[in-house]
């Protein structure tokens, strides 16, 4: 009754995906024998070498993790350093540094949700074969890609690895025209976001839902991105430096990534989706009606991640246009100061997650011990577990087919495999 | 001609450069219909066969399979670019190579014994003839769409070596090194960036790396005058280009 007793996967490359993976899937007798996600990109060392730096030197180079969200790095490296020597930025500059945060949401999310995840969901192979059946949806999406790289380049100096944060602020401030000269743009992009979203509402999705533990920052009165404590729908509720008392990570042998799970409960999840359903209450009025309008007010099927991703684009969007209007150029670009002599923890919300950091600075402010967990080193455990599950129901499926949707199942995950090789007290197997 | 084909390789990098050409919102639809982009897996699952007109190659080389591919890829490439500093000078990840690797591997990895990576992080031309060099941690979007719309129209790119300095003179910026006492990069720097930095008021960090004939000797001297110790001026030439050839010779008795 069954012509494949026994089946196995391999997809040696991942596509469309940051970084180097690959997919094995075992199947015999009907059943999902084995799951795994490999990530075989090769370490870096940036824990090593940023020994014996300076810890002002932290923001641009682990900028160089990860080409798709530098300014995650840059943030959670700055706030660790200002936690260090206990000092918390206010005013203007923490506000110019949710914008430029915004803009890097935009251009990663647009990136994934227009190029890389909308052609699973409509049986292309890329965007570009997406364009010639679909010209308006590639079009607009590569429009608020463009507004949101424009942000962080007007801030920032450029998109990849933008030039302009530092620790304490920034090295120079736009006046208040600069800032307002992309307002136009802004408004345009987020009424094309609106038409995406809705167009994107009709798409098909597989039905698919999970009991996870999702964990990401909550803030007081304000959606997330520097600040706030690490909160699930669960009962987790503490605070930045008690993370690593509470999450541990795991050596799987065929990954070059380490597996992180909560003490006593195993797989969680981080991302988007996540950071959604423990903030919709602190969405703007706006944001909150058109997410209504499409029956998006807590979400539990990755699937519809792609909906999340673009509700959370018009969020930056609107967040920027508020910050935009009412601001003041500070006197100041930054606030003077060295680090010495202490530990600082610092974790704000990538693209795709929590992104923690940890340096110890000694008496020079010379960096002694640094440790970096990414958000996709988080999601690692939940992706197999969400394949397993997956490929159990639909285990009827031809090869081809469960193929396809396995990867697109990864994809929901928009995982940054560059970014979660370069820790990790991982095996390294080659074959 | 037929429509060449065009690949973007990986090896140990951010994948920033990369993500580059996809930055190019304005541009890329267009692209896509003068190139058949025939490998770029960042981007698209289709895979189609070499050889190559040209291939576009990040990253830096840092174990043995990493050899074995590029010299594959060499074979199926008429034209090969090397993008970026990983792909030009080692990267960020050839800070390995002024230390102890086998020290660098128990730092990050609690079973050092398993880490099969090689002791040096390379650049793409240590092991294959590359046909252009493109500089920049990360390669300006701009020069790499010269770089291909050249080949296109079989001209020879117009990318030179000069320093920020010309580029920073260009726009009219007062010099932060000479006015300010800041540290910058610049005079040694190959430009390309549109000298950024500078015009945000910070000294540049050469993520573009040496241009043709830098003199690091003199620069050196300059930063020691405005105040700077011996190591934070070799930390400042140990950043994303250290490897490269002019600056891996910075020591301490040479800064
Ligand atoms: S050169 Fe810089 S931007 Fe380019 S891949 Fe390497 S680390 Fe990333």
């Amino acid at each position: 009754m069954n012509e494949h007793k026994s089946r196995t996967f391999k997809v040696d490359y991942l596509a469309r995906v940051e970084g180097e993976g690959a997919m094995y899937l075992k199947i015999s007798d009907n059943e999902v024998k084995d799951v795994k996600l490999k990530i075989y990109e090769p370490p870096r060392f940036f824990e090593a070498f940023l020994r014996g730096r300076r810890f002002s030197e932290a923001p641009d180079i682990t900028a160089r993790i990860c080409g798709i969200c530098p300014i995650a790095y840059q943030m959670s490296s700055i706030h660790a350093m200002e936690n260090a020597a206990k000092i918390s930025i206010k005013g203007m500059i923490r506000e110019l540094r949710r914008l430029i945060y915004c803009g890097e949401w935009v251009e990663s999310h647009a990136l994934h949700v227009f190029m890389l995840h909308l052609p699973d969901f409509l049986g292309y192979n890329n965007a570009i074969e997406l364009a010639k059946a679909h010209p308006t949806i590639v079009k607009d999406g590569l429009f608020i890609k463009k507004v949101g790289n424009e942000i962080v380049s007007l801030l920032g100096g450029r998109e990849v690895h933008p030039i302009n944060a530092r620790v304490g602020g920034f090295y120079k401030v736009p006046k208040e025209e600069e800032l307002r000269s992309i307002i136009d743009k802004i408004e345009a992009a987020r009424d094309k976001c609106i038409d995406a979203i809705r167009w994107l509402t009709k798409l098909e999705y597989y039905e698919f839902e999970r009991d996870y533990e999702f964990i990401g920052l909550r803030n007081e009165d304000e959606y997330p991105f520097n600040e706030g404590r690490i909160v699930s729908n669960k009962g987790l509720n503490i605070l930045v430096r008690e993370f690593e008392d509470n999450i541990i990570e795991e050596h799987v042998e065929y990954s070059n990534a380490l597996h992180a799970r909560l003490k006593d409960r195993g797989a969680y999840f981080v991302g988007p989706m996540a950071r959604y359903n423990l903030n919709f209450d602190r969405l703007p009025q706006y944001v909150k009606s058109i997410a209504r309008e499409i029956g998006l007010e807590y979400c539990k099927n990755p699937f519809k991640s792609i909906l999340v991703r673009s509700i959370e684009i018009l969020y930056a969007f609107t967040e920027a246009l508020r910050i935009i209007e009412h601001y003041k150029m500070p006197d100041e670009p930054y606030v003077d100061f060295v680090v010495r002599d202490a530990r600082g923890y610092g974790c704000t919300e990538a693209p795709r997650g929590i992104l923690y950091h940890r340096y110890d600075i000694n008496e020079d402010g010379i960096i002694n011990e640094a440790r970096i967990i990414p958000p996709t080193s988080q999601n690692q455990k939940i992706i197999e577990e969400d394949l397993y599950h997956f490929v159990k129901k639909h285990i009827e499926l031809p090869d081809n087919k469960l193929i396809w949707r396995c990867e697109q199942a990864i994809r929901n995950y928009d995982p940054c495999i560059s970014c979660a090789t370069h820790f990790l007290n991982a095996k390294i197997e080659r074959e | 001609m037929r429509v060449p084909k065009l690949a973007v390789w990986k090896f140990a990098s951010c994948d920033g450069c990369q993500l580059s050409l996809l930055d190019l919102e304005d541009e890329f639809l267009s692209l896509a219909d003068r190139v058949n982009i025939a490998y770029f897996l960042e981007a698209s699952k289709a895979v189609i066969k070499g050889p190559y007109h040209i291939s576009l190659v990040e990253g830096s080389i840092t174990t043995e399979d990493d050899i074995k591919r590029i010299k594959a890829i060499r074979k199926a490439s008429k034209y090969l670019v090397a993008i970026g500093a990983c792909a030009t000078s080692g990267g960020i990840q050839a800070l390995r190579n002024f230390s102890n690797i086998k020290e660098f591997i128990s730092i990050v990895y609690a079973r050092p014994e398993y880490i099969k990576t090689l002791d040096h992080s390379t650049p793409i031309s240590d092991h294959v003839n590359v046909d252009l060099e493109l500089q920049g941690c990360p390669v300006s979007k701009y020069q790499l769409l010269e770089v291909i719309s050249s080949f296109l129209n079989n001209k020879k790119p117009n990318i030179h070596s000069y320093s920020v300095c010309m580029e920073c003179k260009r726009k009219g910026n007062v010099c932060i090194l000479v006015s300010n006492n800041i540290p910058c990069l610049g005079p040694v720097t190959n430009a390309g960036c549109n000298a950024i930095c500078p015009s945000y008021n910070r000294g540049c960090y050469s993520c573009f790396g040496p241009h043709e004939s830098p003199n690091i000797k003199s620069l050196s001297n300059k930063f020691r005058d405005i105040g700077m110790d011996d190591s934070s001026i070799i930390r400042s030439f140990r950043m994303f280009n250290s490897y490269s050839k002019s600056f891996r010779v910075i020591d301490n008795e040479r800064a």
